[in-house]
């Protein structure tokens, strides 16, 4: 429990509205999107409305040692927004205004509670993109997208978040705010902070202010499908495409599982026994959209595929977009529970990724569906179980741990696009060594050193 | 199990929920609020922990399950197929079994159970309104304003009370030559006792097509307000007694022109008396030939198109959340609309987006009503129409408040009305030119 003095702080700095103490309200930031996570209940949610006032939050949690934990929209899937020890949940969803989309610099500025596709809109009406786009962009704010850097299904041809943020303004953990970065292409002044605060999951700063890079929109797009009966050519196809210098936006890949779980939900008339199906879609000018997208369609012949379908239009676009679209719902309607990892490897090892989670999965009994991000080896092993089967529960954990050891040894990584949060943080030394995670700690305890910020989330305290 | 006996009966849909979140992107409650509670995971997870007993349903629980205007949107954002409706109409009742109706609401229900005392209220209210309601100027209709602060506000715009109610205006029976078929009318209260302007339409538009009407005169409330805030034992009584009433009349058919009253015929009828085999029965036979007016016109009649003359009115339409999410219509009015000559048909942005009023809810949270109401009042602003259609009297009444106190010139009107007009329209342009 915390001091009453601490609330009565909080209340008179941020005004009893923007305070919640009442157990009814509380519970509901105890969990955040990830699956079968412990939950818990903070002390007081509060919602600031400058930045000023979360530099004063900062420094009344540090005068009563209490923890903060900086929330968005809670979507993300790694545990990171959970509040493990109690304290105040800081959420972010007031400060939500674009304050400038700049159309000479190419740039927009904007509040950490705006949510992605709300700058996507506004950013269209001058044709313009901000191409960073995870599948919660119409729920994720920036601030908690940036703090997780995520990714999305453009990853391959645009990159992720951290390619796009090109400034930040801070509150650091002693109260004090910053500003690093801006609106210059070019910036070696000093350390590159807003690298080392993108994707920190709010344990070393808090983010209220964000310059993003825009890109314009491309002019056209175009959807190839293709269906495969063996995993290794779909792995062929991938390699051929990228070698013949062809960059698609997307390159997305389902496994047979998927397929089987998709087709039963949406009828989108993919063949049952179809070992992967790509789906690819290229963009940029008319001319170059159309002669990459008939450069694709021969590449994936050559390389077997059983069948190639290219989209005429629009409507034929949504029809093949409508499976890959549907994967994770299907998948989330089969079990109550849905455990979706985000393990990843170099896109050369995509066919012995799927064929390693595939043995996993038997081994373990468990139904493990896989697709994802072909193009740029993030893959999206989805299990699909009961967190209220104890037995079986015990076999996802073992099945997670053999995926992470597999994506390693593949020369991959635990995370592409989640982030570390509570559920991956035992695993880090798997991939650091304990010389990394020791790393990890110094920079946490630097610039944090009473572990104010989202404690507990990736660097464990000694 | 229906929802309105057992908080277990959704414990399935409860673990469907996996808590992704995309109903924030939605929710009219939370797009005003930036709460989680306001938004359906955060109750979801309230009724979890009452259901593992980590909490007791408290008062501040049942203040929290209020939040919702039933929209169901989060249903339809779902990617994991949660009936959130369901869910929240588990809580309240729940929340009514273990801490009473709110005293207001009770005396409110009990009111709308008593149809003669319902009645003779109604008809003094119709005479003494002035008292506490302002009148608004305004050219398309009587509209008022409260004169002092009850609770609600004084903003909110009323239409007033009719002196005569829709139902003592008619016969029981309006007979046509040579009628095609029998239909019965659901008035439900709104338009009985508010808008008759919307009924008188109806009847115009059935007879005119050569339909008999029967409007039942034992008829009474829908029972909607009664069920969606947890009050069962009231909504059942008056399901009861609109089955019976209709059921004495007979008829081919039954048409609303209210989505509430339109989703208890078609769906809450049943699950409220599934328990009774005799009545279950009846409401089963009914709902198979219940009907929205509008959707009755386009698959049923079909409606002459012969006759319609000009209306020169350029028109958005907002979808009514039982309307278009409730019962899947959405195309129907449209078609209505583009079928009149003149009218100009200018989609809104989101016209599925829920207008805030939800009955009851506008009353309980009149500042979000407000809130949520202004979103959808600058979005008709945007379409530079004259004219609102929409399907449902309540929604009606939402968005005339809204756009009265925005100041914009334009008038709200149901679809069916637009409809008979153009029908009128024909019969002066026929009598011109002979």
């Amino acid at each position: 429990m915390l001091a009453r003095e601490v609330l009565d702080e909080l209340v008179k700095m941020l005004g009893s509205e923007n305070v919640l103490t009442e157990q009814e309200d509380l519970l509901t930031y105890a969990y955040d999107a990830t699956a079968a996570m412990k939950h818990h209940k903070p002390d007081v949610v509060v919602s600031p409305l400058s930045t000023e006032q979360v530099a004063e939050v900062v420094k009344i949690a540090i005068r009563y040692h209490v923890p903060i934990y900086p929330r968005g929209s809670g979507t993300n899937l790694s545990g990171g927004t959970i509040p493990t020890e109690g304290g105040i949940v800081l959420s972010m969803l007031n400060l939500n205004k674009i304050l400038e989309v700049d159309q000479d610099n190419l740039t927009a500025t904007v509040q950490p509670g705006v949510i992605i596709q709300t700058l996507n809109d506004e950013a269209a009406k001058l044709g313009l993109l901000y191409p960073p786009d995870p599948g919660t962009v119409t729920t994720a704010t920036m601030g908690g997208s940036v703090s997780e850097c995520s990714g999305g299904l453009r990853g391959l041809k645009y990159g992720v978040t951290k390619h796009y943020i090109m400034g930040l303004q801070l509150v650091l953990a002693n109260g004090e705010i910053i500003r690093w970065g801006g609106k210059t292409v070019k910036n070696v002044t000093g350390y590159d902070l807003v690298a080392l605060f993108t994707g920190a999951e709010g344990t070393l700063g808090i983010i209220t202010e964000i310059i993003v890079k825009l890109i314009p929109a491309p002019e056209a797009r175009k959807s190839i499908l293709a269906v495969f009966d063996d995993v290794d050519k779909a792995g062929r196809a991938i390699a051929a495409i990228i070698r013949n210098k062809i960059i698609p936006a997307t390159l997305e890949i389902m496994d047979n599982v998927t397929i089987q779980t998709v087709e039963h939900f949406v009828h989108a008339g993919l063949p049952l026994d179809a070992q992967a199906v790509l789906l690819c879609e290229v963009d940029g000018y008319k001319e170059v959209v159309e002669r990459e997208a008939v450069l694709v369609e021969k590449i994936l012949q050559e390389e077997g595929a059983v069948q190639v379908k290219i989209a005429k239009d629009d409507q034929e676009r949504d029809l093949l977009w409508l499976a890959r679209r549907s994967a994770l719902p299907a998948l989330a309607q089969k079990r109550p529970t849905t455990v979706l990892e985000d393990a990843t490897v170099p896109r050369s090892k995509i066919p012995d990724m799927l064929k390693a989670i595939r043995r996993i999965a038997e081994k373990n009994n468990l139904q493990i569906a896989t697709f994802g991000h072909a193009g740029d080896g993030n893959l999206h092993p989805t299990i699909l179980t009961d967190e209220r089967d104890l037995e079986e529960m015990k076999r996802v954990h073992l099945a997670v741990d053999e995926i992470f050891q597999v994506a390693i040894s593949l020369g991959g990584t635990l995370s592409g696009e989640h982030g570390i949060g509570i559920a991956k943080m035992k695993y880090l030394d798997w991939e650091f060594g304990e010389a990394g995670v020791a790393v990890l700690r110094r920079i946490k305890e630097a610039l944090d050193p009473s572990y104010i910020l989202n404690p507990g989330k990736i660097v464990r305290r000694d | 199990m229906s929802v309105y006996n057992s908080l277990d009966s959704i414990t399935e849909e409860l673990h469907k929920c996996m808590k992704c979140g995309n109903c924030q992107a939605v929710c009219p409650i939370y797009k005003e609020t930036h709460q989680e509670v306001g938004v359906a995971r955060g109750k979801i997870s309230l009724v979890e922990y009452i259901l593992s007993g980590e909490m007791d349903m408290t008062e501040g629980m049942a203040e929290r399950f209020s939040l919702c205007t039933t929209c169901m949107a989060c249903n339809t954002n779902c990617p994991c197929g949660v009936r959130f409706d369901k869910i929240i109409l588990a809580a309240r009742a729940e929340a009514v079994r273990k801490k009473g109706l709110h005293a207001v609401k009770k005396i409110a229900f009990t009111a709308l159970k008593m149809q003669r005392v319902f009645d003779f209220g109604m008809k003094a209210g119709s005479i003494f309104q002035g008292v506490a309601l302002k009148h608004i100027p305004n050219r398309h209709s009587k509209l008022a304003r409260m004169r002092v602060d009850i609770g609600i506000g004084t903003e909110k715009v009323f239409p007033m009370l009719s002196k005569k109610t829709l139902r003592s205006e008619f016969p029981e029976v309006i007979k046509v030559k040579n009628p095609k078929m029998r239909v019965g009318f659901f008035t439900g209260c709104m338009i009985n006792y508010f808008y008759t302007d919307i009924g008188r339409a109806i009847i115009e538009v059935l007879t005119e097509n050569d339909i008999e009407v029967v409007i039942p005169r034992f008829q009474a409330c829908c029972g909607i307000p009664a069920s969606v805030n947890g009050d069962v034992g009231s909504a059942r009584t008056l399901a009861k007694r609109n089955l019976r009433a209709f059921e004495r009349m007979g008829a081919d058919a039954l048409v609303v022109a209210c989505s509430s009253g339109g989703t208890a015929w078609k769906h809450v009828f049943g699950e409220l008396l599934e328990n009774d085999p005799e009545l279950k029965l009846l409401a089963d036979k009914w709902a198979k030939k219940s009907y929205d007016i509008s959707e009755f016109l386009i698959h049923q009649v079909p409606f002459k198109k012969e006759g319609l003359g000009r209306v020169a009115r350029k028109v958005t339409y907002h979808d009514p959340c039982h309307l278009i999410r409730g019962q899947g219509i959405s195309k129907e009015p449209r078609e209505i609309l583009r079928s009149i000559p003149g009218v100009e048909l200018i989609e809104m942005k989101e016209a599925g987006r829920c207008c805030g009023m939800a009955g009851s809810f506008s009353l309980v949270h009149p500042d979000l009503s407000v809130q949520i109401s202004d979103r959808k009042t600058s979005d008709i602003a945007q379409t530079h129409t004259d004219t609102v259609a929409t399907g449902c009297p309540a929604c009606r009444l939402q968005l005339q408040s809204g756009i009265e106190n925005a100041g914009i010139d334009e008038e709200v009107l149901h679809t069916i009305q637009i409809l008979a007009e153009s029908y009128r329209a024909g019969k002066k342009e026929r009598k011109g030119s002979n």
